[in-house]
């Protein structure tokens, strides 16, 4: 029997982690996804843990699926949402999550406006940390489902070529993704508005094209980002109308493409903006996949990470 | 570091065969009872007690499947490192079935009860029994003990009991190890 281990004891980054661990936290989400799909969802592997669930900025999709996963190692689970906490009366982010680590917490999934939240909670707390999101930084466990969902759908991910396109000079997901499917031997490419797309990307590696039709003859998979309207601002296109005339896919562009690509998309979805509805509901959109995959990925990484803490 | 044959050669097989009547005793055809190996060894030997039945039962249906028992470890956390897990092929439901545990050692019953608690995330099944072919009696941790015993040994606690397999490791042999005498 092989015994391995993740060589990190916080998920802060995909930038903190090796291809192994990748490979590891792969292999271990294919066990967990056999689990969700069985009659009784659940396994008790983690039920001496207690986690906290911190959210500083709103999420419907990542809370939920950790939250379920969580539940399905049969964790305990509490919840936070800063909107109804006493940080809006004031008190600094390590005296909230002291507070709460008093109550015998023993690993906090956290997501934060700023960028190195997690960097920093994780030097001055017990706990371990799984990022849910820092700012415009990392979303590590997002890329691990995304880069999951190719290895499910193509078999492998290394030789595969991706394209992000959309906003990439306000997405976490981005820059996770890029740093992930690199790491697991992929080519990446970005595409967007000049706006959107960072100065000095090139240094990571990867591609940049600012023509839709171009970067996907180019790639297998396209990953759809949102438009953050939320994170802009300034004005960095005309409108959305013209936005989704430019880097918009539709069902048109897909069909006139000579090979079939696969199409996903992080959520929520902007229908009409990023993708129109009958390309996110085609047969080669995987968006729901990418969905049920999350929650075993993320089972997965709470697992390896709670066996790490002796 | 010292080793001692427990079992091999034609012992092996007869203890195999032995092992599939005595099966045949108590489950007749195998319409109502299936196999499940316990991963990762265990599995080896259902594989060979299905072929070992199917060949005096005349019969190729009989159902067999492997279960996992890594998340259902007392043990995590609680010990250095991590067990991989391996996968689970249940494909057949177990609801009102007769099932048949298997595993090739058992020492502490440990992995047998977590593999009880598993097997109940499939199904109710009518009836659960444990076959196994080496029985390292006298050093259960829990109250469990096996129908069906190849071999009973007595143990002492540094010692390992090994099963080797023709498919995967090209003989079929059971081996004592002992940390060599100080």
């Amino acid at each position: 029997m092989a015994v391995e281990k993740l060589s990190t004891r916080h998920l802060l980054g995909i930038k903190d982690i090796n291809r192994n661990d990748i490979e590891l936290i792969f292999e271990t989400a294919d066990n967990f996804k056999d689990v969700i799909n069985r009659p009784i969802k659940k396994v008790p592997s983690l039920r001496d843990i207690t986690i906290a669930n911190i959210f500083f900025e709103n999420s419907t999709r990542t809370k939920l699926s950790f939250e379920l996963a969580e539940k399905r190692l049969s964790a305990d689970v509490v919840n936070f949402a800063a909107s109804s906490s006493s940080v809006s009366k004031g008190e600094t982010l390590i005296d909230t999550v002291n507070n709460i680590l008093a109550m015998k917490v023993d690993m906090v999934v956290m997501r934060h406006p700023y960028a190195g939240a997690g960097q920093f909670l994780s030097k001055h707390i017990k706990a371990q940390i799984v990022n849910a999101g820092d700012g415009a930084h990392e979303h590590p466990t997002q890329a691990l489902l995304d880069a999951f969902s190719i290895r499910q759908k193509l078999g492998d991910v290394a030789g595969k070529k991706v394209v992000i396109v959309g906003d990439i000079l306000h997405s976490r997901v981005a820059i996770s993704n890029i740093l992930c499917l690199q790491k697991l031997g992929a080519e990446v490419m970005v595409c967007g508005p000049t706006t959107l797309i960072p100065k000095h990307i090139e240094s990571l590696g990867v591609k940049v094209e600012h023509n839709l039709i171009k970067a996907l003859n180019w790639c297998d998979v396209a990953n759809m980002l949102r438009i953050q309207l939320e994170r802009q601002d300034i004005k960095y296109f005309p409108s959305l109308r013209e936005y989704a005339m430019m880097y918009g896919l539709n069902k048109q562009i897909l069909d006139n493409l000579d090979k079939e690509i696969i199409v996903m998309h992080p959520g929520p979805i902007n229908r009409g903006v990023e993708i129109t509805s009958d390309v996110a509901d085609s047969k080669q959109s995987i968006i729901l996949e990418q969905v049920e995959n999350g929650v075993a990925v993320r089972m997965a990484v709470l697992y390896l990470l709670a066996a790490q803490n002796d | 570091m010292q080793k001692r044959t427990l079992l091999d050669g034609q012992k092996f097989q007869i203890t195999i065969k032995r092992l599939c009547h005595q099966l045949i005793e108590s489950h007749n055809d195998f319409s109502n009872t299936v196999l499940i190996g316990i991963q990762p060894r265990g599995s080896y030997f259902a594989d060979r007690v299905k072929h070992e039945l199917s060949e005096v039962l005349k019969k190729s249906v009989i159902q067999k499947g492997n279960l996992d028992i890594t998340f259902f470890r007392d043990d995590f956390r609680r010990k250095d490192g991590l067990v991989s897990a391996s996968s689970n092929t249940i494909d057949f439901i177990i609801e009102g079935k007769n099932v048949i545990l298997i595993d090739d050692v058992l020492w502490t019953g440990r992995t047998i009860r977590a593999a009880l608690d598993a097997l109940l995330a499939y199904g109710r099944p009518a009836k659960v029994e444990l076959l196994v072919l080496i029985d390292r009696r006298f050093s259960r941790h829990v109250p469990i003990e096996p129908d069906y015993i190849g071999l009973q040994v007595d143990t002492l606690d540094s010692q390992q009991v090994k099963v080797s397999w023709k498919e995967t490791e090209g003989e079929d042999k059971v081996i004592l190890i002992s940390e060599s005498n100080k």
